[in-house]
């Protein structure tokens, strides 16, 4: 109560600090962003005509909308490969000693210390039909001609969750660093086992580490325009290269714009999802 | 009397522990509880408390010995198997569970049905005085409501030794005095084993039925309150166990039960041998209470000169120096209008009654 001219006066300054910031959120985000709505709210190319012509057309064209289905499946299963792969290593960086922790870490973080092109060109050497894994199976007799591993949903999952998995496994690291060590051992004296344990505490109470961590990795991966395309191919098409396609290719900005407003639309529908349900968990954090 | 039907005995048979890094946490402790005794494990901090409570309740696996509850080795059992009820020194309540599933979480490992166990739970917190409880999050309690919850948690899985890890220390005073009333009551109820972490000495004087004195991760001494206070074993319990004067002193004559000891601060006094005979014209540490010292109006005691006085409530406390230079302190009872000691009055000292004192042997 007491404190609510002094906090008053905290804010103040802080917009005050922030402004720098919003001005350049204003002129390199929300007037691109306007620009883009004003373009797509036009039925011909050369953006003349107003009109939902745009939307129209990609909400009725089966092509479009599967290109938008794949795009949010694929960030779908990138996002439950990075949680059943990352959840492991955070629960395992928790119990280790200090230098093991480190190595733990490192090992994170080295994805992020190299680029995505130098990354992606990687998994092509590893997929692609005379790649790492084909060669290794054939020496060993075990597949007869190559299997497709480039250019297909799996190998696209895959690189891109290899890509991604920092972005899942640090926040699950901080969610489970943050629960008292004392709840595990309160719960095995109470006569609970390590999975009653792991299910009705350490889960539980590492929920908010975990939907911060889907959104971040789910965001990334839908909107992964190098790897999704070299990784993809020609054949696998999804919207970032779709939208690219509209507006380089064929020069059809309004198209192009109406694509990115849905793209962005649907995106955020699926990120308020996760939100909602990180709001729901955040009761449990704390203490 | 309802004697002890759920407390066990348990037999700490000479545990020892060293860390992984290397430290030697506890080193051969060897105690013997009786089912259904309170127990306070005593002891300075860093002294090894923690390690040995956790060895008991079976969180780390002791380098050396074993642990025997009731006629049961239980070294080679999890936790989970060892029917040991622990309170944390920070509670460790379940964040995300309201008060009723943390109470009802063990039943609940143990397979019983929800209305049973929100039955069980209920009780449980009648039993606290924290009826009206059940639905909230272990957040939305004060600290000595935490505090009786994860005590009636740990109570819900009826184990046969209780451990509490310093259950009070983040009790205010009064709770504090509340707390020790409630937990003592409890435990006569139930008659569970109980074993309590404690650096705080007046709250192991006056829960336990015996006192386990810890220091540098040894035993010092295993006895009751007043054994522990009144015949102290070593200097280290002496000194640790109620305030003392360390007077410096030599050996006169000594048999087994009092011996006669000069004080480097001028004068004769009749002391106990405390940790065995002493040989005549060996040097000693004598401790004596403050409260067994007095002032005298003859020639009698040794002299000092009055220092600080310190009014603590019921007694006054003063420091004075002797003539060999060190300082006593003395407590006196404040008895109507106590007439002040003005600072660097000569005064006379002496004990209160002989053998009120305890002689060691001096290790320099
Ligand atoms: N995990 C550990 N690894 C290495 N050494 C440890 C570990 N835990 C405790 N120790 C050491 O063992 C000794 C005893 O520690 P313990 O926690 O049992 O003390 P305590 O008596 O409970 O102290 P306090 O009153 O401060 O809680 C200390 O010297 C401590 O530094
Ligand atoms: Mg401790």
């Amino acid at each position: 109560m007491g404190a609510a001219p002094a906090s008053r006066d905290v804010t103040s300054h802080g917009m005050g600090l922030a402004a720098p910031l919003a001005l350049f959120f204003l002129v390199f985000f929300v007037a691109p962003l306007l620009q883009l709505l004003w373009l797509s709210l036009h039925n011909d190319t050369a953006a003349l005509h107003w009109g939902l012509g745009q939307y129209l057309h990609f909400l009725t064209d089966p092509f479009s909308l599967s290109v938008l289905g794949s795009t949010l499946l694929l960030g779908a299963e990138v996002t439950a490969v990075c949680l059943l792969l990352g959840f492991p290593i955070a629960w395992l960086h928790q119990r280790v000693g200090p230098r093991l922790q480190t190595i733990i870490i490192l090992i994170v973080l080295l994805p992020l210390l190299t680029s995505v092109v130098v990354r992606t060109f990687a998994w092509i050497v590893i997929l692609g039909r005379q790649g790492i894994i084909n060669a290794t199976l054939q020496s060993l007799g075990i597949i007869d001609t190559p299997l497709k591993l480039l250019y297909t949903q799996f190998g696209v999952v895959i690189a891109l969750a290899q890509v991604q998995m920092p972005l899942m496994t640090l926040p699950l690291i901080t969610a489970l660093g943050r629960i008292d060590p004392n709840l595990d051992d309160a719960s095995c004296s109470l006569g609970a086992g390590s999975w009653r344990t792991f299910f009705r505490i350490v889960l539980p109470l590492s929920l908010p580490g975990v939907i911060a961590g889907c959104t971040l990795t789910y965001a990334a991966a839908i909107t992964a325009f190098i790897t999704q395309s070299l990784i993809g191919g020609g054949q696998m098409l999804f919207m970032p290269m779709y939208l690219y396609q509209q507006a380089s290719t064929l020069q059809n900005w309004p198209f192009a714009s109406a694509i990115s407003i849905i793209f962005l639309l649907a995106v955020l529908a699926v990120v308020s999802v996760f939100t909602t349900l990180g709001r729901m968990s955040r009761g449990y954090g704390g203490a | 009397m309802a004697e002890a039907q759920g407390g066990r005995s348990l037999v700490v048979d000479a545990v020892t522990h060293r860390y992984p890094s290397g430290a030697l946490a506890v080193e051969n402790i060897n105690l013997d509880i009786k089912g259904g005794e309170i127990i306070a494990l005593l002891g300075p901090s860093g002294c090894g408390k923690t390690t040995l409570l956790r060895i008991i309740a079976g969180f780390i696996a002791q380098t050396q010995g074993r642990i025997i509850i009731g006629d049961d080795i239980v070294d080679a059992l999890p936790p989970n198997r060892r029917a040991v009820g622990i309170v944390f020194q920070n509670y460790a309540l379940f964040p995300h569970l309201s008060i009723s599933e943390n109470v009802g979480y063990g039943l609940a490992a143990r397979g019983v049905d929800k209305a049973s166990r929100q039955r069980e739970a209920q009780r449980l917190l009648e039993l606290v005085q924290l009826p009206a409880m059940a639905e909230r999050l272990p957040r939305q309690l004060s600290g000595g409501q935490q505090q009786r919850v994860a005590l009636a948690r740990a109570l819900a899985i009826k184990p046969s030794i209780l451990l509490l890890d310093e259950p009070f220390a983040a009790l205010d005073k009064n709770l504090r005095l509340d707390m020790q009333i409630e937990i003592k009551r409890l435990q006569r109820v139930s008659g569970i084993t109980t074993l309590i972490v404690t650096h705080d000495q007046e709250e192991a004087l006056s829960m336990a039925d015996r006192v386990a004195v810890l220091g540098h991760g040894k035993l010092e001494q295993f006895g009751t309150p007043s054994d522990v206070y009144d015949r102290p074993q070593t200097l280290f319990v002496n000194t640790f166990v109620g305030s003392s004067n360390r007077m410096p002193g030599v050996v006169v004559s000594a048999d087994r039960t009092a011996a006669k000891i000069r004080l480097d601060a001028g004068t004769e006094i009749i002391a106990r041998p405390a940790g065995g005979a002493l040989a005549e014209g060996r040097r000693v540490t004598v401790c004596i209470r403050p409260e067994h010292l007095q002032f005298v109006g003859d020639e009698t005691g040794f002299a000092g000169v009055v220092g600080m006085s310190l009014p603590l409530g019921a007694t006054v406390v003063h420091e004075v120096t002797t003539a060999d230079g060190s300082g006593v302190k003395v407590s006196q009872a404040r008895v109507g209008e106590t007439r002040a000691l003005e600072n660097g009055a000569a005064v006379r000292l002496a004990l209160l009654a002989p053998s009120l004192a305890n002689a060691f042997p001096a290790t320099l």
